[in-house]
Order: structure tokens, then C-alpha cells, then sequence
């Protein structure tokens, strides 16, 4: 059956926005939109960026994940203390699958827990001396961490500890970057705010510990991937493409990153930012600092791969804009390969995304190059510049939303009756207990990567793996009954 | 008294971000824009209008600068 209409969208909005109390509907009703390309800006469509209303189930994090967890977390040869209560670090721990090279616990530390398990005395007296003395204890067990940063838990803004002293004064002591950050989980409305005090922290502890030193040898064609965290081995998966065509990835920010990388990135050419929302703060401080240029890249999907890969070219020489080529002609036979096995299996089917903050745009491309269609997407913690990147990606007439809460999430999906969801683990099972097919798309759902040539046939296969798995024809969920299917939207398409 | 953060782009026009407000819009006219003079008034693409001290000579793109908020622009 055909896609809804726009005022059919429009109207499922007002439906659904029906059921909330006179002031919470007004404000959801900021956050919900149909896409129509024809907008510049989408500030004149949509909200985002605000806080959640009380109430209603969000599906957001808090800024102490989006510093420890996204940013931090994965620079592998650092370690982390999640400075505060138990519970934080613990829950966690190694949770992005963030992979990477090395031998944990001697030399890498990224699936770790380290924690300064506050209790009801650090509270009352202050966590200061204790976490001096933590600092003092991991240099001992593990010498040769390269480093420690400090991630603040809630209580630590609360009572007021000062840990940049401490970090001064450990930084002395051990003679390596000891960096803390004033993450709390408090602050701002999202994870968002968190990717912000992170990049702000690198840039004021980490960044400039390098400059004036120009021992390290450099090329015309240094780059640095940015924003790319390693999760089931997308950077792994991306590098080796930009190397193929001739560059040289000096840094990987931060998937199976290091501290000497980071402290590195200043002297290379080119920033490459393929989450732009959690990284682009850096890239910018950087151009204004070092004058390094930076771009926003996508490597899902071979039409978006081969975009990026001419974009990027286009910024040097010959040698490597005949090196882009060389790359996209190489693995062509490969992904046509993948194209002409799934896209039969998987043309036509229509997908709602909801993810965190780069993917509810970038992945559209791949699923359009297997034939398939995003007929609803929205970020849990996107700002209005992803949004203004976003109606370009979208179809016209299709759903977006902004921090979309449980129930609105649950009533879009009955109307619009998807054929697969994308979205993250608090909404998986809700999802498949509807019987409809679905994807982790914060974690790949165990599998990945996803990036590059090599990602895109994993995606391919992971999507015909959910989508057409006998397992759906045997789900009979009790509420549905004939009648339900028969109103149903797009029911079998 | 926002802080804005300018650079060219790839066309050569003034793009114009300040990172509080998510704001990234391309300048459409700076009334001081030459080698000896730069800055006064600046009108943004969405309306809104912005002004700048003047200084003596370009500087020095990108570059972070504090803006006056003239106009809305709605």
C-alpha cells in the first residue's frame, strides 16, 4: 500500500498528541513533523533540543553517558574512573562494544571498570582524598596506562568536590595527562551536553600538550577520522579505505584510539567528522586554532560511500582523487554482488528509525541502496543543525520526531505499520512482541561493523536476517485481532 | 552578547555559527568587508541581523568573535 499523504501524516500526529493534557501536548506537538524538502531550515518545523517533559517515558541519556560512554570510554589506553557511586560505571562498562586492539587490563583498559564507589561518608566528607589515593593505586596495578580522566558521577557537582585540583596535583605526581571532567549526569537535557563538556575537556587538557614539538614526521596527506567509535569495528572498517586511497590516518577519535593520537591530531590536513554531532565542537576549535579544515563524511552504504570518498578526495590532489576511484572500482564488483543478492529480498520495505544522533540521517542511504524506504526517523538527542541536514535525507510527507517518547514511538508504529524498526535495546522488545522485525541500531545488535564496503554487506545481510526470518509469521500477538490488521495502514504492503 | 564563530566557505561567503544556539547561517551582507575595514553590520540569510565592532584589516578566518544582536529578524 502507498506511503501516507502528508495531511494523512498530519493528522496521525494530531491523533496522537490527542491523549496528553492541554500544556504537554502543546510542547510534543514542537517536537513531531512531517518532512517537506522544500525547507531550508528546520527550525520552522521542528524543536529540538529541550528538555523532556515530565511524565513521559524518554528514551534519552544523561551527559555522564555521553562523556564517559561515548567520548572518553573508548580511548583505549587511558583509564577511566567513573568518579561517584557504583552503579554508573558498572552499568556501562564495555556497553557500546567499542572494539580495539590490545591486552586488556596491561596495556588497554577500554572493557574496565574503574570506579571510586562512592558511599554515604564520601558524601558526607568529600571524595578528594580518595580519589588522590585511586590514582596513586592505579599506577601501581597498571603502569602502563598512558593516562587517567576523571568522569564525574552526579554527587561530585552536587557536593561541590574539586577534582581539577586533584587532577593538577596527580598530574605531577605521575607525570602523565590526568584529565577531569565535569560531566555530571545532571547537567543540560541529554546526552548532548555531555559530547560537548567532553570535547571541552580534550581540548583544554589533552589538546595543546603537543604544540611547539615538531618531532613527529608529517605527510601532505594526514588526516584524522573523528567521531567514529569503533563499535562491532566501524573505524577499523573505515580506515582502511582512507588508507587505500592514499591517506594516512595519523588519529582515530575515539574507537580504538590512544591519548598520543589525540595530542597528534592538531598536526594533520584534514578532520574527518562522521558523527557530527558528538565531535564537531573539536573539529571546530581545531580550524580556528590550527587552521585545520574539517568535513562531514557517511560510509554506510556504497552510494554514500563513493560520495564521501570523492568528497574527501576532492580536497587533495590527484594522486588521491585517482586513489578514491581505484578504491570505489575495486569493491564494486563486491557491493554489486550484495545489491543483486538482497535487494530482491529486501525491495520495497519500509523502515522507521529512531537512533541517537547521526545515524537517524546517515543510514538512509544504505537502506536506499538495498531498495528499501525510511518511511519515519528522529534523534533522541539531535540539535536543529541535524535536523537541517536531515529533510534533505527524508522523503517528503514522512514522519519525524524529535526525543520521541514510548508511547508516541508505540502509536506511529501501528499507524504506519513499518516492516522494520531501528532503534535501541529499550525499545527492541516492545517491538518484536508487536511482531514487527527489529534492528539495534545503537549497537548493531551484536553484529557489525557497518561502515564501509566491508560494513555494508553485514548490514545487508543483518536486515534480510530480522526482516525475512520465518520467526514473524509465527508471532501471533493476543491483541490483534482480524479486524486490527484490516485497518492497519500499510498491513503487508 | 553572543560569542559567533566565522569562517568562509567553500564559495568564499562568511558562515556565520554560534554554538549555543546551533545557529549556522551564511552571511549575506557585511557592511565593512574590505582589505582595510572590517565589520559593522552583518545580515544573516534567515533575517536576523548581527553587528560587529569594526576593526582595522580582515581577520583572521575562522575566528571567534562577540556580536551585537540587532534584529530577530522575525
Amino acid at each position: 500500500m502507498a506511503a501516507l499523504t502528508k495531511e494523512e501524516t498530519e493528522a496521525l500526529i494530531q491523533e496522537v498528541l490527542e491523549i496528553y493534557p492541554e500544556q504537554a501536548r502543546k510542547d510534543r506537538a514542537k517536537h513531531l513533523a512531517v518532512n517537506d524538502q522544500s525547507l531550508e531550515k528546520s527550525n520552522k518545523c521542528i524543536t529540538s533540543n529541550r528538555k523532556s517533559q515530565p511524565g513521559v517515558m524518554t528514551i534519552r541519556g544523561c551527559a555522564y553517558a555521553g562523556s564517559k560512554g561515548v567520548v572518553w570510554g573508548p580511548i583505549k589506553d587511558m583509564i577511566h574512573i567513573s568518579h561517584g557511586p557504583v552503579g554508573c560505571g558498572q552499568y556501562s562498562r564495555a556497553g557500546r562494544r567499542n572494539y580495539y586492539v590490545g591486552t586488556t587490563g596491561i596495556n588497554t583498559f577500554g572493557t574496565m571498570n574503574f570506579t571510586s564507589d562512592f558511599t554515604e561518608k564520601d558524601i558526607v566528607f568529600g571524595g578528594d582524598k580518595k580519589l588522590a589515593k585511586i590514582m596513586t593505586e592505579i599506577e601501581q596495578l597498571f603502569p602502563l596506562n598512558k593516562g587517567i580522566s576523571i568522569q564525574s558521577e552526579c554527587p561530585i557537582g552536587l557536593i561541590g568536590d574539586d577534582i581539577e585540583a586533584v587532577a593538577k596535583k596527580a598530574n605531577k605526581e605521575i607525570g602523565k595527562p590526568v584529565v577531569p571532567v565535569r560531566c555530571e549526569g545532571f547537567r543540560g537535557v541529554s546526552q548532548s551536553l555531555g559530547h560537548h563538556i567532553a570535547n571541552d575537556a580534550i581540548r583544554d587538557w589533552v589538546l595543546e600538550n603537543r604544540d611547539g614539538d615538531e618531532s613527529f614526521p608529517t605527510t601532505p596527506y594526514d588526516v584524522a577520522v573523528i567521531g567514529d567509535y569503533n563499535i562491532g569495528g566501524d573505524a577499523w572498517a573505515s580506515r582502511t579505505l582512507l588508507e587505500e586511497m592514499g591517506l594516512r590516518v595519523v588519529a582515530q577519535w575515539s574507537g580504538d584510539g590512544t591519548i598520543a593520537e589525540m595530542e597528534k591530531t592538531p598536526k594533520v590536513k584534514l578532520n574527518l567528522i562522521h558523527c557530527y554531532r558528538s565531535m564537531n565542537y573539536i573539529a571546530r576549535h581545531m580550524e580556528e586554532k590550527y587552521k585545520i579544515p574539517w568535513i562531514e563524511y557517511n560510509f554506510f552504504g556504497p552510494t554514500k560511500i563513493a560520495e564521501s570518498l570523492r568528497k574527501i578526495a576532492a580536497l587533495f590532489d590527484e594522486t588521491i582523487q585517482a586513489g578514491a576511484e581505484k578504491v570505489i572500482a575495486k569493491y564494486q564488483a563486491e557491493y554489486d554482488a550484495v545489491i543483486a543478492k538482497y535487494k530482491p529480498r529486501l525491495q520495497g520495505k519500509r523502515v522507521m528509525l529512531y537512533v541517537g544522533g547521526l545515524r537517524p540521517r546517515h543510514v538512509i542511504g544504505a537502506y536506499e541502496d538495498l531498495g528499501m524506504e525510511v518511511v519515519g526517523t528522529g534523534y533522541e538527542f539531535g540539535h536543529n543543525d541535524d535536523y537541517d541536514r536531515t529533510i534533505k535525507e527524508m522523503g517528503n510527507a514522512t514522519l519525524i520526531y524529535d526525543d520521541v517518547t514510548g508511547y508516541e514511538f508505540e502509536e506511529f508504529v501501528k499507524r504506519v505499520q513499518p516492516d522494520l524498526i531501528g532503534s535501541g535495546i529499550k525499545e527492541k522488545y516492545i517491538f518484536q512482541k508487536m511482531g514487527i522485525p527489529f534492528r539495534q541500531m545503537h549497537s548493531w545488535d551484536y553484529s557489525g561493523p557497518y561502515h564501509g564496503y566491508d560494513g555494508f554487506a553485514i548490514f545487508a545481510r543483518d536486515m534480510d536476517m530480522t526482516l525475512n526470518n520465518p520467526c514473524w509469521k509465527q508471532v501471533k500477538v493476543p491483541w490483534k485481532t482480524d479486524d486490527t490488521s484490516k485497518v492497519a495502514v500499510a498491513a503487508g504492503a | 552578547m553572543p560569542s559567533v564563530m566565522l569562517k568562509k566557505n567553500a564559495e568564499g561567503k562568511l558562515v556565520f555559527y554560534v554554538p549555543k544556539k546551533d545557529l549556522e547561517e551564511v552571511a549575506e551582507t557585511v557592511e565593512f568587508d574590505t582589505p582595510e575595514k572590517w565589520g559593522g553590520e552583518v545580515l544573516l540569510s534567515d533575517g536576523s541581523k548581527y553587528y560587529f565592532e569594526p576593526i582595522d584589516g580582515q581577520p583572521d578566518f575562522p575566528v571567534t568573535l562577540r556580536a551585537k544582536r540587532l534584529d530577530s529578524g522575525e
